[in-house]
């Protein structure tokens, strides 16, 4: 029996004694358990639940604390699809005002156009930088947009079920990708890499010997920050029905060759290089863009301009018989929301940045890397692992131990990067590291081991 | 109140065909446009694409719903009405007028399995 | 909330040469990006100082509406309160900061805090380990079936491609079942809503060796318990088949049934439902898939890390607020406000099943038909007075749905202010329908032409601004 009385008794319940008699009178119920009478007793929760007692205000601050305290805070070097970039003050401001946090997908346009117009917003914006056609609302995040973009190509080309992925590809793409395409019964073939790059003549042997090829996908700057010259991939793609798919990191396409320049029909990658703080891994944002012969195929949201019943200039949810709630198993994609809310920290980034911000804070993050590149390899300990040209992140391959090298710079307030499965070390910089941060990296080397 | 136009031939899933020799014109019937409400876009095949009696061959999207096209009869496209491309909305004005593919039948004796107009207007009537 | 229209676009405001931002200098010496790498045309972004950003911002908020400006009864979306400290709590450095791939041990805390929310989910939905890779909802419907396919295929079980739902449910799930490469089987519903057990069994014994889940909301979407989920859940598990559980509903179930001990086996959790997280205009959510002891190991990888880590910080901070004393409260007193606003005004409005119901019941819009206004007009006068709209023309059981679930959060008052605004709109549609049929009035903009929307497709400022030109 539950103890109706305590329910007065916490901040996020308004109802009083008097409140819970009246309306259980017209409800036509004597108590809580009425209104349950419906469920059989063999599977009624009877009792309490193992929890904590009920905690103050105070008391959550303390808890979350004590865990926060249990973190290390580390000057980030470490790359991998998540970037320490500089959020502007400006944005979590703005990300808390609650009739954009505490509301819901626009469905009624007439009370939705802050949402519906920031979208719009995002989708220029987004197209603007990967230099496509359209763009969708957003995604949950750049793995899960590159399966979308996956599916979207099998759906496109109808009888073709193959996607042939670069092996220069984030493999934590490649594992979400692996387990879509599983169960989609796509078969996933993988372009061999060599010296670092996809190589274009694997490619073009596997494109006219492999039937049904549906799509290609690579990434720019790819998985070891190599930025690739894909000269002859569209082409290469189109002349077999096939769909060039290019997955970027969002904030690299402020200077460099966009999707939509190298003849790419999807774009699609994370946003969280915008700013985004890291948070362990999420929430971040997907995007996805296309060309505009291929809008009716994209999965996901769009935002359209119309007019209202006062002539005015009007956004609304658009294209909607292709989703998920209309096609229902028809559907391309099970899809039925998008990443709002950072959406909204990517378009408020890229108002504040502008169009010389962004090219700014891409230079600096170029020219941090370079610099911890050079001093690294200086040093005659580290090495670079493939000669090409890379953005803002390298892989090195460091001559002494790892392991010794990561507790060393950890316990010294460092995270000196990601190990890849290879051995090798893969640092990234961007514009949020100093000079001194970066020298420091390198002083610190002579720690390891206890050499000083 | 929708139109049952003579002489063609219907199917369950509300496409027409008019046969003329050995081409069939095929489109959505009026009740079908009816039920669909305002079309927006209809997504067509490519002229030397085959389709198959039974199986899609586009679709035909409005503001809430969107319906594939399923092919009454096997065949090859020869000729799209590209004017739906600018003007979706002409198959609301005139869904027997505005035909969507015309094809060349490979197997006319499928048309046996199709209904008359009488028995179409039946079939929605029990709808 | 504006009553007119805030209508710029920040590329209107924008002005070549204003900056809103400041980076520090670059003294690495000179690293210049090659040529051969940049992109030839310019990303055409705007160009505005800070504070024509945050004013523009500001004034696109004010034509918004959220659960923080006023009661948001939309039915099947759970809008309760998002408390502030949730806020608080996610927002702290000492979390922000982290890079997913640091090494465990300089991120325990981290780490503390997803066992610790993972315990509590278990706990409170009698289920045995969770996975928090889902970013949504249906993220989580698609891992959950993913999971079910993982667990029939480890047993050579290859043709379990059948996946039996209501024929009431969300639209999302055929969709989800459709990605993971499933069949649906439609199973029908009763006169009162809740599913046909006859119509089970045939399905059943037809395609018994086919059948990979069944998935349920329960309650389900009429707000309906289904009083024969042991025998529902029998029924597929004799048949080799599993249970899952849509997660949507689950808000009512706090301190009522778990849905372990319903049957079932695999269920996703909307913690922006349940658990109070923001809804953010659409996201981020979280949707963690729960499963019974032996089934973890069939988890698909659907995200890299640890999903959107920054929801579970503030569902894990809400549990803690609750803690045991109060989370049980949680849903009586959200089925307690539905009842209470359904036998208010089932006098005005068509309630096809007259029962007692969970935290949501649906409507068949207004018992008066002969005036010609909609459950759609109805909806957009709740807007003039300053409600959200409910659900509407959701379930499709109906013609004229409209779907109120009021949240556990809200007082006797807003309710009472509620029934009384409905019970106007019901009198308006009698005496002045026109009123009701052109609403909404006092809203920053009028009804919308979707139909111009759709056919002529203008999504970017780029072709915006050619068509103003």
């Amino acid at each position: 029996m539950l103890n109706v009385q305590s329910s007065m008794d916490f901040k996020y319940f308004p109802h009083t004694q008097d409140d819970l008699k009246a309306m259980m009178e017209k409800a036509g119920v004597k108590d809580f358990d009425g209104l349950y009478a419906q469920i059989p007793e063999s599977i009624r929760f009877r009792g309490d639940y193992k929890l904590p007692s009920g905690m103050s205000e105070m008391e959550v601050r303390d808890l979350f604390a004590k865990l926060g305290s249990q973190n290390k805070q580390l000057t980030c070097f470490a790359g991998y699809g998540v970037y320490d970039h500089y959020t502007p003050s400006v944005i979590p401001s703005l990300l808390q005002r609650s009739e954009f946090l505490t509301s819901y997908t626009p469905y009624q346009a007439e009370i939705s156009q802050g949402t519906l117009h920031y979208i719009f917003e995002y989708q220029s914006m987004m197209t603007e930088l990967t230099g496509m056609d359209i763009s969708n609302a957003s995604m949950y995040d750049g793995t899960t947009a590159a399966a979308e973009a996956m599916m979207m190509a099998v759906a496109a080309g109808k009888k073709q079920n193959k996607v042939l992925v670069s092996g220069a590809l984030n493999p934590k793409t490649r594992e979400v990708l692996d387990t879509y395409a599983l169960h989609q019964g796509i078969e996933l073939v993988t372009i061999p890499v060599k010296d670092g790059v996809t190589d274009l003549s694997t490619l073009n042997s596997q494109l006219s010997t492999l039937e049904g090829v549906a799509g290609v996908m690579v990434q720019q700057p790819n998985v070891y920050g190599i930025v690739e010259d894909f000269t002859g991939f569209a082409e290469a793609c189109h002349e077999q029905k096939a769909l060039f798919i290019m997955d970027s990191v969002a904030a690299d396409l402020a200077v460099l060759k966009t999707p939509g320049e190298w003849g790419a029909d999807i774009a699609v990658g994370d946003g969280q290089s915008l700013g985004i703080p890291m948070l362990f891994g999420g929430p971040y944002v997907g995007y996805m863009c296309c060309t505009e012969k291929l809008i009716r195929k994209m999965p996901g949201r769009i935002v359209g301009m119309t007019k209202d019943n006062r002539d005015q200039r009007a956004f609304v949810l658009t294209l909607q018989a292709r989703e998920q709630h209309i096609r229902r198993q028809k559907a391309t994609s099970n899809i039925c929301s998008n990443q709002s809310l950072m959406a909204l920290f990517v378009t408020v980034y890229l108002s504040l940045m502008g169009k010389q911000g962004i090219k700014e804070a891409a230079q600096l993050s170029y020219a941090g890397a370079h610099y911890l590149c050079d001093k690294l390899q200086k040093t005659g300990k580290f090495h670079l692992v493939y000669d090409k040209p890379f953005f803002n992140e390298f892989l090195v391959r460091y001559d002494g131990n790892l392991d010794n090298l990561f507790s060393c710079y950890t316990m010294n307030g460092i995270l000196p990067g990601v190990r890849m499965n290879d051995g090798n070390l893969l640092i990234a910089v961007t514009e949020k590291r100093t000079k001194e941060e970066i020298d420091r990296f390198v002083e610190a080397l002579p720690l390891v081991n206890g050499l000083h | 109140m929708a139109q049952f136009m003579e002489g063609l031939l219907y199917s369950e899933s509300h496409e027409f065909i008019r046969v003329e020799g050995e081409f069939g014109y095929i489109g959505i019937s009026d009740y079908a446009q009816h039920a669909l409400g305002n079309v927006v876009y209809v997504d067509m095949p490519d002229v030397d694409d085959e389709v198959t009696a039974g199986e899609e061959f586009g679709a035909v999207e409005s503001v809430k719903a969107a319906s594939d096209l399923i092919s009454p009869v096997s065949g090859t496209v020869v000729e799209v009405n590209e004017a739906l491309e600018d003007e979706p909305e002409l198959l609301n004005k005139d869904a027997f007028a505005n035909w969507i593919i015309k094809v060349q039948l490979s197997d006319p004796s499928e048309l046996d399995n199709l209904m008359d107009a009488k028995a179409y207007e039946a079939f929605c009537e029990n709808a | 909330m504006n009553n007119r229209l805030y209508g710029n676009l920040i590329f209107e405001l924008s002005k070549e040469g204003r900056k809103g931002y400041s980076l520090p200098k670059n003294n690495f010496g000179n690293y210049e990006i090659p040529a051969s790498m940049q992109r030839t045309e310019e990303a055409k972004l705007p160009e505005c100082d800070e504070l024509t950003v945050v004013r523009h911002y500001t004034n696109l908020s004010n034509n918004n509406f959220g659960v923080d400006t006023g009661f948001y009864p939309l039915g099947s979306c759970t809008m309760k309160y998002n408390p502030k400290i949730n806020e608080e709590m996610a927002a702290q450095p000492q979390f922000q900061n982290l890079h997913p791939q640091q090494p465990a041990d300089t991120v325990k805390g981290a780490l503390a805090l997803v066992k610790l929310l993972e315990q509590s989910l278990c706990e409170l939905t009698g289920l045995a380990h969770f996975t928090f890779k889902p970013y949504a909802g249906a993220h989580g419907e698609l891992t959950g079936l993913m999971t079910i396919d993982n667990y029939h295929r480890s047993r050579g079980d290859m043709q379990r491609k059948k996946v039996i739902v209501p024929d009431s449910a969300h639209g999302t799930n055929p969709a989800s079942a459709a990605v993971c490469g499933l069949e649906i089987i439609e199973v029908k519903s009763l006169a009162d809503g809740t599913v046909d057990f006859d119509d089970l069994q045939r399905l059943v014994s037809l395609e018994g060796a086919n059948i990979a889940a069944m998935m349920m909301t329960n309650p389900n979407t009429l707000g309906l318990f289904e009083t024969r989920i042991p025998e529902i859940a029998k029924l597929i598990h004799d048949c080799g088949g599993l249970m899952y559980y849509d997660g949507a509903n689950l808000n009512p179930m706090l301190g009522a049934c778990r849905p372990g001990d319903m049957g079932f086996d695999v269920m996703h959790i909307n913690l922006h439902k349940t658990f109070s997280t923001p809804h953010g205009g659409g996201g981020p959510g979280s949707g963690p898939v729960g499963v019974r002891e032996g089934l973890q190991e069939f988890f698909p990888v659907v995200s890299p890390y640890y999903g959107n880590y920054g929801v579970m910080m503030r569902a894990y901070a809400y549990i803690l607020s609750l803690g045991r004393e109060h989370v049980k409260e949680v849903g009586p007193l959200a089925v307690l406000n539905a009842n209470y606003i359904k036998e208010s005004l089932k006098d005005v409005y068509e309630l096809p099943i007259d029962t007692i119901c969970c935290h949501e019941f649906v409507f068949d819009g207004l018992k008066d038909k002969s005036t010609g206004v909609t459950t759609m007009d109805v909806a957009k006068r709740l807007l003039d007075y300053g409600y959200h709209a409910p659900t509407i023309y959701f379930p499709l059981l109906f013609h004229e749905s409209l779907m109120v679930e009021p949240t556990e959060n809200e007082s006797k008052e807003t309710l009472d202010g509620f029934i009384a605004v409905m019970r106007q709109i019901a009198e308006e549609a009698k005496t002045n329908p026109d009123l009701v049929k052109s609403a909404p009035h006092t809203t920053p903009i009028g009804r919308v032409d979707d139909v111009l929307a759709a056919k002529h497709p203008v999504t970017t400022w780029k072709v915006l601004k050619n068509e103003i030109l």
